[in-house]
């Protein structure tokens, strides 16, 4: 097996939303600033955006204050949520939303040339573009390269400090080792670690990008970095069968949650995210399904309006309307909860990180759906983040030349993955994959048990989860494409681990649906309004609580 | 929902390959091909992207999809969504990219 050495001043590993923009913010504020790009796919459709999106959910808007922002983001949160990290992420939402229309991005305007939101912290665009717009103004830095197909499967260490990374490319088949002065983890969150709504031929027919499989997760755990919140799951109400937005109903067309007796149940159960989920699955399990959001009356202009809105963020849903003959304004669309998914972009799921989103590593810091504390992101949320996180980078930097790595450190690398690569027999990633979302579905709270768990069917989990691990060694691996994807399961695998303790640890139901522990069915806010966070440390996970105020290191 | 390939149309120029967010397009002997349609998140980059129609997008029979899909035209700022069954076109919508949705 070929391998590669590369030097590098600022490391980003994930050019997604927050990757993108932390590079463009390097090349502006320090414009020398070596930078490598590394990522999985290629950057100008990877990540959420690949389909677009529809609005720009995180705004402030005329006559509000980030003020405003945070306490709603707090509010949804039920209170977990870091305030600090929180206004220095809305402090910059809309300096970051000009830039993106300065890049080219299409926001609606009224006649003042004041943008046109929808409702109080969201803006009208038209996102179908955003990705390659991004990707457009990346592709043009002088200092940044992007290194485009090339998984990343750990970090590189030197005692607590991240001193690069190393992964696999698929093009040539070489392990490329990247040493770097600083590095950005801007890898996304988890999706396909519970088993998905439909676990057949569309199984990727999911919310979250199916491609981002929780490699920053896995590796910050493996390295010992402090995690914060992962029992804040995260599961999103959609459109049935295509897993389609349903905002865009609900906030673009004023389309309300109804039960099968016609009763608006939204109001019964609160409008928090988490609670949103809560209703309609209450309902259906009291018998009172299907649920559905009423478009039924909206114009025919309206649901128009609406096809063309899909085809821009989610197409899948568009031609479901087209091929079954009908439309908005005739049909109520049905609606359904998804598999949970952790990610820190909506939850405060991630790294524990200060206000600089620098983690409890050395020299590494986290932006978007990999950072934690910090919910309610969004698109521009993560782009703040990039920003952030990028300015501490750049500030971290000593002006010395990266470390070298060890010929003994490639040495074991190379003789692990090709020991990989010569397993034939044996468990093949996707069976890897299917037992592991089985497992976490029946006894970690998946969609076939109503999103619930106790103490006890979490052990079994933990139990279940320690076993497919066992089996990740001599799982089958004939070429550089399934190396890349068992090592995707063996990355979830790993944060199941860490999800499972932090369920576990939380003794209360805080967030229905999101972490609904029948072992402990109330909130309590006399002993849980602190932060869940957790650090793996000689073979255990060991559960640190911290109070809601404190900020790490 | 996945995408389907026609080996006839394709003319080899590879531009599906690189928007592909899961990296699941490869370049044949015939022309580009994806490797496992079952993996596809039905992003429609890959439509949106072929200039030669070669690329059609489908939902799975698992969620209730039938004959019927989908391509894109590109033309200019505008996108032009062609929609396809067992009886020929169906219908067309178009997506001025240079004004912003609605909703």
């Amino acid at each position: 097996m070929k391998t590669e050495r590369l030097k590098t001043d600022i490391l980003i590993i994930g050019g997604g939303t927050a990757g993108c923009f932390a590079a463009l913010t390097v090349a502006r504020k320090s414009p020398q600033t070596r930078v490598i790009i590394a990522e999985k796919a290629n950057i100008r459709r990877s990540g959420c955006l690949a389909a677009g999106v529809n609005a720009l959910n995180a705004y402030i808007t005329k006559g509000k204050t980030p003020e405003y922002y945070v306490d709603y983001a707090v509010r949804d949160a039920h209170g977990i949520a870091d305030r600090k990290l929180l206004l220095t992420m809305s402090e910059q939402l809309n300096e970051v939303t000009a830039e993106l229309e300065r890049l080219g991005l299409v926001i609606l305007k009224d006649e003042n040339g004041e943008y046109v939101s929808r409702g109080d912290r969201n803006i009208k665009i038209n996102g179908e573009n955003i990705k390659p717009i991004l990707s457009d103004a990346v592709q043009n830095l002088p200092n940044v390269t992007v290194i485009n197909r090339l998984n990343i499967i750990d970090y590189i260490t030197n005692g607590n400090r991240v001193i690069g990374a190393y992964g696999n490319r698929t093009d040539d088949e070489a392990l490329v080792f990247i040493s770097a002065g600083a590095t950005i983890i801007a890898t996304g969150g988890a999706a396909g670690i519970y088993k998905p709504n439909h676990p057949g031929f569309s199984r990727h027919k999911m919310w979250y990008c199916p491609f981002n499989t929780g490699a920053g997760y896995a590796m910050g755990i493996r390295a010992g970095a402090e995690m914060t919140t992962f029992e804040m799951r995260f599961i999103a109400l959609r459109c049935k069968d295509t897993i389609a937005p349903t905002g865009t109903l609900a906030q673009g067309v004023g389309a309300r949650q109804v039960n099968s007796l016609g009763e608006v149940y939204e109001d019964k159960y609160g409008l928090t995210t988490s609670q949103r989920i809560w209703g309609t699955t209450a309902e259906n399990k009291a018998g009172r399904g299907p649920c559905c959001l009423a478009t039924k009356g909206i114009t025919s202009e309206q649901a128009e309006d609406l096809e063309r809105a899909y085809l821009n963020m989610a197409p899948s849903q568009t031609l479901r309307w087209v091929a079954q003959k009908k439309s908005a304004d005739k049909e109520n669309v049905e609606i359904e909860g998804t598999e949970p998914y952790i990610v820190g972009g909506h939850t405060a799921s991630g790294y524990f990180v200060d206000v600089n989103r620098k983690t409890t590593l050395e020299s590494l810091f986290a932006a978007g759906d990999v950072a934690g504390g910090c919910p309610q992101k969004y698109v521009t949320g993560a782009l703040a983040e990039g920003k952030i996180a990028a300015l501490s980078a750049v500030e971290s930097l000593d002006g010395a030349e990266a470390a070298d790595i060890s010929d003994e450190f490639v040495s074991v690398a190379r003789a692990e993955a090709e020991g990989f690569l010569k397993n034939r027999g044996g468990i093949t990633p996707d069976e890897l994959e299917e037992h592991m979302q089985e497992v976490m579905d029946r006894y970690a709270g998946g969609i076939g048990s109503d999103y619930a768990f106790t103490d006890e069917s979490l052990d079994i989990a933990r139990e279940k989860i320690e076993e497919l691990i066992l089996r990740v060694s001599g799982a089958v691996c004939r070429d550089m494409r399934e190396f890349t994807r068992l090592h995707e399961v063996k990355e979830r695998l790993t944060v199941c681990l860490t999800l499972i303790a932090h369920l576990k640890a939380r003794k209360e139901t805080r967030w229905h649906c999101f972490a609904e522990n029948r072992s402990y069915p109330d909130k309590d806010d006399e002993n849980f309004l602190k932060f869940v966070n957790s650090r793996y440390e000689s073979g255990e996970i060991k559960i640190l609580y911290r109070p809601l105020e404190e900020m790490n290191v | 929902m996945s995408i389907r390939i026609d080996a006839k149309k394709c003319v080899r120029c590879g531009k599906c390959l690189d928007v592909c967010p899961g990296d699941l397009i490869s370049m044949g002997i015939d022309g580009s091909r994806i490797l496992r349609p079952e993996d596809c998140w039905g992003c429609a980059s890959c439509l949106k992207e072929c200039a030669f129609g070669a690329i059609s997008f489908f939902l799975g029979k698992d969620i209730g999809g039938d004959d019927t899909y989908m391509q894109v035209k590109k033309d200019g700022r505008c996108l032009h969504w062609i929609f396809y069954d067992s009886s020929g076109q169906v219908r067309t919508i178009t997506v001025d990219q240079s004004s912003s949705n609605k909703y």
